[in-house]
């Protein structure tokens, strides 16, 4: 891989400075993404500020909110009593994603942070208008049975990989970021739905972001979904795979009436994707098959598959019955 | 038999746990530099131009070849050689090997070699390449007639995509030169054949040349063939004057060395309405390379296993922009096997008659192709004994009829064969008067157990125990013996060990048999044996002499003996074949298709089994295979660029753990006298050839839904 160099930061200020001084800086966290991305001379930072070590892992209640910190590692986040008592939705979805030993190295930041999966993003001898802006997207007519059907745009049909955000953007995380702008110790605070963007004409960036801004933690507020929620992933193998079509779903429900719902897909956008015509169908009516039919057919209107990927779209539909069966069981 | 058939923990095991077993990249050598693969962005056309120079101002970097600088070689075959010419013949080509101090400076210093091409369009669809008819087996009395005149017709096209063998040890070389002398520790099938080619390329004596291969972290085939690599490996030794390391990455893992083929057939059975078969039309396509003919046995398989009157097996090849395809697991009987097993099941369920029941109503006695017997053939009694097991008669016979909860359950079965082979073999062994011997083979070990099992017939033929005994393989110093490839080593080897302990025997008995006052005075070769330490006779066992005291009072250090087996005439004839019954429970969720197998049953007939503990690793191995050829695996290709692209293992699915359930063995044993004395065959691949057809028939009796393009993964099940 090219050189570069490598700083190690002991706190938020020092690690935001250092990356806001370089253009071509990066954080590296647990670097289960970033390092194989530099392998494969698709990122190609000159610089590389470690913020591991910075003593952002605790994972605290706070008012109203859960808080995680950016640095606890996937593994001990899914499976703190805190989340899993309060969160389980959010436990469920870390543990459907990735291998053990890559969820022990990754960090919550790193995860919002991880790049998208399409084969011509990782191969530099491909046109993708996401890693070279104006070279074109060869999975639009290309291989894209990963890929979008919502939200895409024709410089980029790529989807977003984690399981952890589909599952964050149900619950209305909130993504607190501290920046090179930003008093020290004061967050800018981002809403999930706000966190990661669509590609439109610029598929280069994932997510609103700027240079330098650095995760410091995600604050989910305290819910009342503990008892009826499921994470449901759907892959071409039973573990260690991406998903095909994911669901988040969460429910609370009065008797049979559905009071509030949450719903959200992975493996069908540039972002988490939030079934909100799915939801406002689905709240007041009752918690049977037939409703939740109705709302998937709905929600899935809007759907655009591609060449390769139109069996997303009733597969999608059916992961969400099956998910709101499972929430609400 | 003391030691054969015995359980036995393989003898490198804590070697490898430990670490202490090296693999071809691990060898310590003095000072090496580490060479990186530059590969082609194209898939066909022409080399304008290579600019090296600015990675070759790289500090670390020593030299880079290219086909401008390297050694050119009189290549005899078309094999692909590395950076002979300007040619592009396909996508991830070598078309420079940078050398440099350290790994990460030669893939840096690989990242700025800049290349402009002459471009042209490259063709990779199957659908659209033209076919050539390829050698193919004379058809066996009137196929077409009587597939027409069939009251009863099934006609089905199956497909199989490229799939890469992907091994854990990724290919590697360590080379260097003392003089003329080469030294290469290559990861390696066959190391005789890689000497022979490394002494051609550089023009040297063969036995100037040293290949090396003790461990090997899985092959399957990858390794049979020489690669590319150990030439340029050894070249670039040789121009910066220290040993030069080459591994490729797990991405590189996808290019040039070959594949199983892309595979497209279409089966055409005509039957009675009794289940008896009257014809069978088995037409296959594979892909091959613009540059050299790859054909495999995908339609050999069919021909043996049914007594089928009628049968056509033409062969057709496609020629694509796209390296050639090369040996995987089972080559062409796994393939062949899903087309085929899949449609005597499809005909199972138009006769509504039990898939096992048809099996037995068109078993071959005698090989129905060539009228020979069989040496032996004990399928019948898998099939009973795996059904058994299995449970199988408690299955009902209709689609979608078994359930559990969401997820449906469906119960499949197909037949595995696979050719009991043998081949010449030579073995050098030194018994000394410690008591302790020294077995030596120039085969391979790839992961099967062959040290282990090797080990466990010298004790047996020896009589001597395995711990005194050492065995030495995959050394180009060892007597020559074949790649460890078609299922062949242990039948191999294993012979030529049994060869060479009477040849010991002999020369033991001829210190004692004459001596007066000697219990073996006069005793007769055929009337001893060893045994428990002992040269002694067989019908009086007290009449004998340790080994160790032969030796010492013929004042011997030891003996020592070569010894060269080949395969009896007699075997010719018969037919002689390793077979099996596999059976398999899959659950796919009713709605959102996904599917696991649940419980698989294998049941294996395949001679004398040596050492029933890696045997059965080797059979569950083959299952897990099975899966991921049935369910998983692909390598994707984008046609526009002629370019694989799910070319690492996190696109490029094989089974991860919790893809692999209940997986149960069964071995019929077989007394067959003809293949070889020890009544060996083999099993390595035997285990995987009916899997994908017995996963997919059981998807069909879940869901009702018959896939015959694999991998079946949850979209085509929607
Ligand atoms: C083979 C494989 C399979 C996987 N499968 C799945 C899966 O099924 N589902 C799934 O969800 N994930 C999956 N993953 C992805 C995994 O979850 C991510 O790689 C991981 O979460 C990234 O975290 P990290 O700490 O290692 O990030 P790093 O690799 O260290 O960093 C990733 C990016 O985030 C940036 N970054 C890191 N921390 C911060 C921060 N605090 N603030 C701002 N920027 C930051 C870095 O600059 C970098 O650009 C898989 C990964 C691999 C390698
Ligand atoms: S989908 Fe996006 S990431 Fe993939 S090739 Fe197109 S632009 Fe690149």
């Amino acid at each position: 891989m090219r050189p570069f160099k490598f700083n190690s930061a002991s706190n938020v200020r020092d690690a935001v400075n250092a990356v806001s001084k370089n253009d071509s800086a990066k954080f590296i966290a647990g670097g289960t993404n970033l390092v194989d991305l530099m392998k494969e001379d698709v990122e190609r930072p000159t610089e590389l500020v470690d913020v591991s070590r910075i003593d952002l892992r605790q994972i605290r209640s706070e008012g109203d909110s859960i808080i995680i910190g950016a640095m606890a590692k996937n593994t001990e986040t899914a499976n703190h009593p805190l989340v899993k008592m309060n969160l389980p939705l959010l436990s469920q979805a870390i543990f459907a994603g990735a291998s053990p030993q890559i969820r022990n190295m990754a960090t919550n930041g790193g995860n919002l942070m991880q790049r998208t999966r399409c084969v011509y993003f990782y191969d530099t001898s491909m046109p993708c208008n996401k890693r070279e802006k104006g070279s074109g997207c060869a999975a639009k007519e290309g291989l894209n049975r990963m890929h979008a059907i919502f939200g895409w745009s024709d410089e980029c049909v790529a989807v977003h990989p984690s399981d952890m955000c589909v599952a964050l953007a149900a619950l209305d995380a909130v993504v607190r970021v501290e920046g090179p702008d930003g008093k020290e110790g004061k967050a800018r605070e981002i809403g999930f739905a706000d966190f990661h963007r669509l590609p439109a004409d610029d598929p280069t960036r994932d997510n609103t972001l700027k240079h330098g801004e650095l995760i410091t933690a995600i604050s989910i507020p305290k819910n009342r979904f503990a008892r009826n929620s499921y994470y449901l992933k759907v892959r071409d193998r039973a573990s260690y795979a991406f998903a095909l079509v994911s669901v988040a779903a969460a429910a609370e429900l009065d008797g049979k009436k559905i009071n509030a719902v949450r719903i959200a897909l992975g493996g069908v956008a540039h972002k988490p994707w939030r079934a909100s015509k799915a939801e406002s169908f689905l709240k007041g009516n009752e918690a049977v098959a037939e409703n939740f039919e109705k709302a998937a057919a709905l929600e899935l209107e809007g759907a655009k598959p591609l060449g390769h990927n139109e069996y997303k779209v009733e597969l999608a539909k059916r992961a969400i019955v099956r998910a709101l069966q499972k929430a609400v069981r | 038999m003391r030691y054969i058939g015995k359980e036995m923990s393989r003898v490198d095991g804590v070697a490898k746990v430990t670490g202490k077993a090296r693999y071809a990249s691990e060898y310590k050598v003095n000072n090496p530099a580490y060479g990186y693969i530059v590969q082609s962005e194209i898939a066909k056309g022409t080399i304008k131009s290579i600019d090296v120079s600015k990675a070759e101002k790289l500090p670390g970097v020593l030299k880079i070849l290219t086909h401008r600088n390297s050694l050119k070689v009189e290549e005899q075959s078309r094999q692909f050689r590395a950076l002979q010419n300007d040619k592009i013949v396909f996508c991830g080509q070598p078309i420079a090997l940078v050398i440099a101090d350290t790994f990460e400076q030669a893939r840096y210093a690989a990242n700025l070699v800049s290349v402009e091409y002459d471009r042209e369009q490259s063709a990779t669809d199957f659908d659209n390449l033209g076919r050539t008819q390829t050698r193919s087996s004379p058809a066996r009395g009137k196929p077409a007639e009587e597939f027409e005149a069939a009251p009863v017709k099934i006609e089905a096209e199956y497909s199989i995509p490229i799939e890469h063998h992907n091994p854990m040890e990724p290919h590697a070389a360590t080379a260097f030169w003392e003089g003329d002398k080469l030294t290469i520790f290559d990861k390696s099938q066959g190391v005789y054949g890689v000497r022979g080619h490394l002494a051609r390329s550089f023009g040297i004596a063969a036995e100037n040349v040293n290949v090396i291969s003790l461990f090997v972290g899985g092959a399957f085939g990858a390794s049979l063939n020489v690669n590319y690599y150990p030439f340029i490996t050894a070249l670039a030794a040789k121009e910066v004057g220290r040993p030069v390391k080459v591994n490729y990455t797990r991405r590189q893992m996808f290019t040039g060395h070959g594949y199983r083929p892309y595979t497209a057939q279409k089966v055409s059975i005509g039957a009675g309405s009794d289940g008896k078969l009257r014809s069978i039309i088995h037409e296959a396509a594979t892909n091959t390379s613009s540059y050299e003919d790859f054909t495999e046995g995908t339609t050999r398989f069919g021909r043996t296993l049914y007594q089928c009157p009628n049968y056509d097996s033409p062969y057709y090849l496609l020629k694509s922009d796209l390296p050639t395809p090369t040996w995987m697991r089972a080559p062409g009987a796994v393939s062949g096997a899903f087309a085929i097993e899949s449609a005597i099941d499809e005909l199972a369920y138009k006769l509504d008659i039990d898939p096992v029941e048809l099996r037995l109503i068109n078993y071959a006695e005698k090989d129905p192709d060539s009228g020979k017997p069989f040496s032996s053939k004990e399928l019948k009694t898998c099939f009973t004994r795996g059904a058994k097991k299995f449970g199988w008669e408690r299955r009902k016979m209709e689609p979608r009829s078994m359930r559990d909860g969401n997820w449906l359950v469906g119960w499949g079965t197909a037949t595995g064969t696979w050719g009991a082979f043998q081949a010449p073999a030579g073995v050098n062994i030194r018994l000394n008067n410690d008591g302790t011997v020294l077995v030596g083979s120039g085969t391979t070990d790839i992961g099967p157990g062959t040290y282990t099992v090797i080990t466990i017939i010298a004790a047996e033929v020896l009589g001597i125990a395995p711990e005194k005994i050492t065995f030495k393989l995959g050394d180009t110093d060892l007597p020559r013996a074949p790649s460890q490839g078609g299922s062949l080593t242990t039948a191999s080897v294993g012979s030529a060990v049994y060869g060479a302990a009477g040849e010991v025997r002999k020369k033991l008995l001829s210190f004692v048999d004459k001596k007066d006052g000697s219990p073996l005075f006069g005793a007769k070769f055929e009337e001893t044996e060893l045994a428990d330490g002992n040269l002694r006779l067989k019908n009086d066992p007290s009449k004998g002499i340790r080994i160790v005291d032969v030796l010492k009072e013929a004042q011997m250090a030891y003996v020592e003996v070569d010894y060269q087996s080949s395969p009896s005439p007699e075997r010719q004839n018969y037919t002689t074949m390793a077979h099996g019954a596999q059976f398999v429970e899959v659950k796919v969720e009713e709605r959102l298709g996904i599917v696991k197998v649940t419980k698989v049953v294998e049941a294996t007939a395949c001679g004398r089994i040596i050492n029933p503990l890696t045997s059965h690793s080797q059979e569950m191995g083959g299952v897990v295979w099975g899966i991921g050829m049935a369910l998983h695996e692909a390598t994707e290709i984008d046609h526009r660029y002629g370019k694989m692209m799910t070319t690492n293992l996190a696109d490029y699915h094989v089974p991860v753990n919790a893809d692999v359930h209940f997986i149960e063995t069964e071995f019929v044993e077989e007394k067959d006298e003809i293949v070889n004395e020890l009544g060996i065959k083999g099993m390595g691949e035997l285990c995987l050839v009916g899997i994908p057809a017995a996963i997919a028939n059981a998807v069909f009796h879940a869901t009702g839904k018959r896939v015959r393009d694999l991998p079946i993964t949850p979209d085509k099940l929607l």
